[in-house]
């Protein structure tokens, strides 16, 4: 496999500033196919800003991004079909029932043979048996559990997950965690933002960290020792604060 | 294309049916107006027929701002704005659904009320039902393609309910000023050349506009 191939996501020279502001400096990456990326950062880092930058909703002020080999210049369409993005905000309409928002994310996407994906992903997240209420009517974490089902239906290459634990119970993150396990397994190429130590390391292949924009970490998670991470990652955003 | 409008608008309009929060609002507040003007002249005077066409767009208007007010609220306040600007599609689909989506409750708006107005403010429409009905198309359509688009840009700003009408009125005085006096003319059975050339301003403005706010929205939605 060549390696233009086998990258997922390959970022160069990302600048994202808004004014005076920058929110992202230079920032360069990437992501093999297959690989889970955590990338971790306090709040300001810029974190929010890179997913919605690599999900094409916001437009980088200077760099390069490759995402499935497409450039972001000319085949943004083509790159959001690869793409799948969970955060914590749901994108999913309350006064529709669990079946109708999938459906209506489904058709947006083009999905072929949808209602039998549709019983397939509500089966898989648990919600079969309530497809047919409103989706307001939902806990939070059953609107996230749907959240992924919505995110998973068009088979996107690339997850993006911003955050995706906010909010939910002790429950709900166990099965959100045990969801990513599978993906990865299945050799799933995912990139998750978050600030929760744990959560990011127990899944990841790669961690990176993020500060004021910067990347300042990014390494393979063999090369790292779990119980030493939390001082570093504490380390190097108080250097940064300096 | 029109596959996707297709589905944006069958989720706007299934979610109102089951809300009816934008149509009963609009309908109260233009019943509402209607009842006050009718008590606010004396029955049959000349003034209220000369300021009828007036006072009827004046309700259109405003009742319609109420309705575009909330075509992206909830779009924007839950994040499923994001969600559709993922979705692989041209992003002008948003808007072309939303305007229709504006235009239609509008319009169904306006024909419920302009009935009752005409019992209230005792003109006739039946003899020249196909230029008023046209007019009608026309006028909505104008003031909707640039209330959607201006409902997008002050959804993003602190004081949304109020942006929108200062930033819409500047820009639809044409349209108004064309609707009124179309529907004056119809309402005093003028030649149809009158009518025709008012309709004519309106053809163009509503082509110029929609083709503008096509090219404009994408930037408009984006930070």
């Amino acid at each position: 496999m060549t390696e233009t191939q086998s990258t997922a996501i390959a970022v160069t020279g990302l600048t994202k500033s808004f004014g005076n502001l920058y929110a992202l400096r230079n920032l360069s990456f990437s992501l093999n196919k297959g690989e889970f990326l955590t990338i971790f950062g306090p709040n300001g880092a810029g974190k929010t800003t890179l997913i919605r930058i690599l999900s094409t909703l916001t437009k980088a002020s200077s760099g390069e991004i490759r995402i499935a080999d497409f450039s972001f210049e000319n085949d943004s369409e083509k790159i959001r079909r690869q793409i799948g993005v969970i955060a914590h905000q749901t994108f999913l309409y309350e006064n529709l029932t669990a079946e109708e928002n999938l459906r209506f994310y489904g058709r947006l996407y083009d999905v072929e043979n949808l209602p039998k994906k549709i019983e397939t992903l509500l089966s898989e997240v648990g919600l079969e048996l309530r497809k047919k209420d409103f989706v307001r009517t939902f806990s939070r974490g059953m609107q996230q559990r749907l959240a992924i089902a919505r995110a998973m239906l068009h088979e996107p290459s690339i997850l993006l997950l911003d955050e995706p634990y906010t909010g939910l119970d002790q429950h709900a993150s166990e099965m959100l965690t045990n969801w990513l396990k599978r993906l990865r397994s299945a050799e799933q190429t995912i990139l998750m933002v978050t600030h929760d130590l744990e959560q990011g390391m127990e899944l990841a292949d790669r961690i990176a960290v993020l500060v004021k924009g910067k990347l300042v970490l990014n390494q393979a998670q063999q090369e790292i020792d779990p119980k030493k991470f939390r001082q570093t990652y504490y380390d190097l955003v108080e250097k940064d604060k300096r | 294309m029109i596959a996707k409008v297709g589905v944006l608008l069958w989720k706007d309009i299934l979610s109102e049916l089951r809300t009816k929060e934008l149509i009963f609002s609009m309908l109260v507040f233009s019943l509402m107006v209607a009842v006050i003007f009718n008590f606010s002249f004396p029955p049959g005077s000349e003034f209220i027929k000369d300021a009828s066409p007036g006072i009827l767009w004046m309700t259109f208007i405003f009742a319609g701002l109420l309705g575009m007010n909330r075509s992206f609220v909830y779009e924007v306040d839950t994040g499923c704005l994001q969600g559709l600007m993922l979705a692989p599609m041209d992003r002008s689909v948003i808007y072309i659904s939303k305007l229709l989506v504006n235009f239609i409750f509008i319009g169904t708006v306006e024909l419920i009320v302009t009935p009752l107005f005409a019992i209230f403010f005792d003109f006739s429409i039946i003899d020249s039902l196909g230029p008023f009905l046209l007019m009608l198309f026309l006028s909505t359509l104008g003031f909707s393609v640039i209330g959607t688009l201006f409902s997008a840009i002050a959804v993003n700003t602190k004081t949304r309910e109020v942006m929108l009408p200062i930033l819409h009125f500047p820009v639809v005085i044409p349209i108004i000023i064309c609707a009124v006096q179309a529907t004056s003319a119809i309402f005093q059975g003028r030649e149809w050349s009158e009518i025709w050339n008012w309709l004519k301003i309106l053809i163009a403005f509503d082509i110029i506009f929609l083709i503008l706010a096509i090219l404009m929205f994408e930037y408009v939605i984006e930070e």
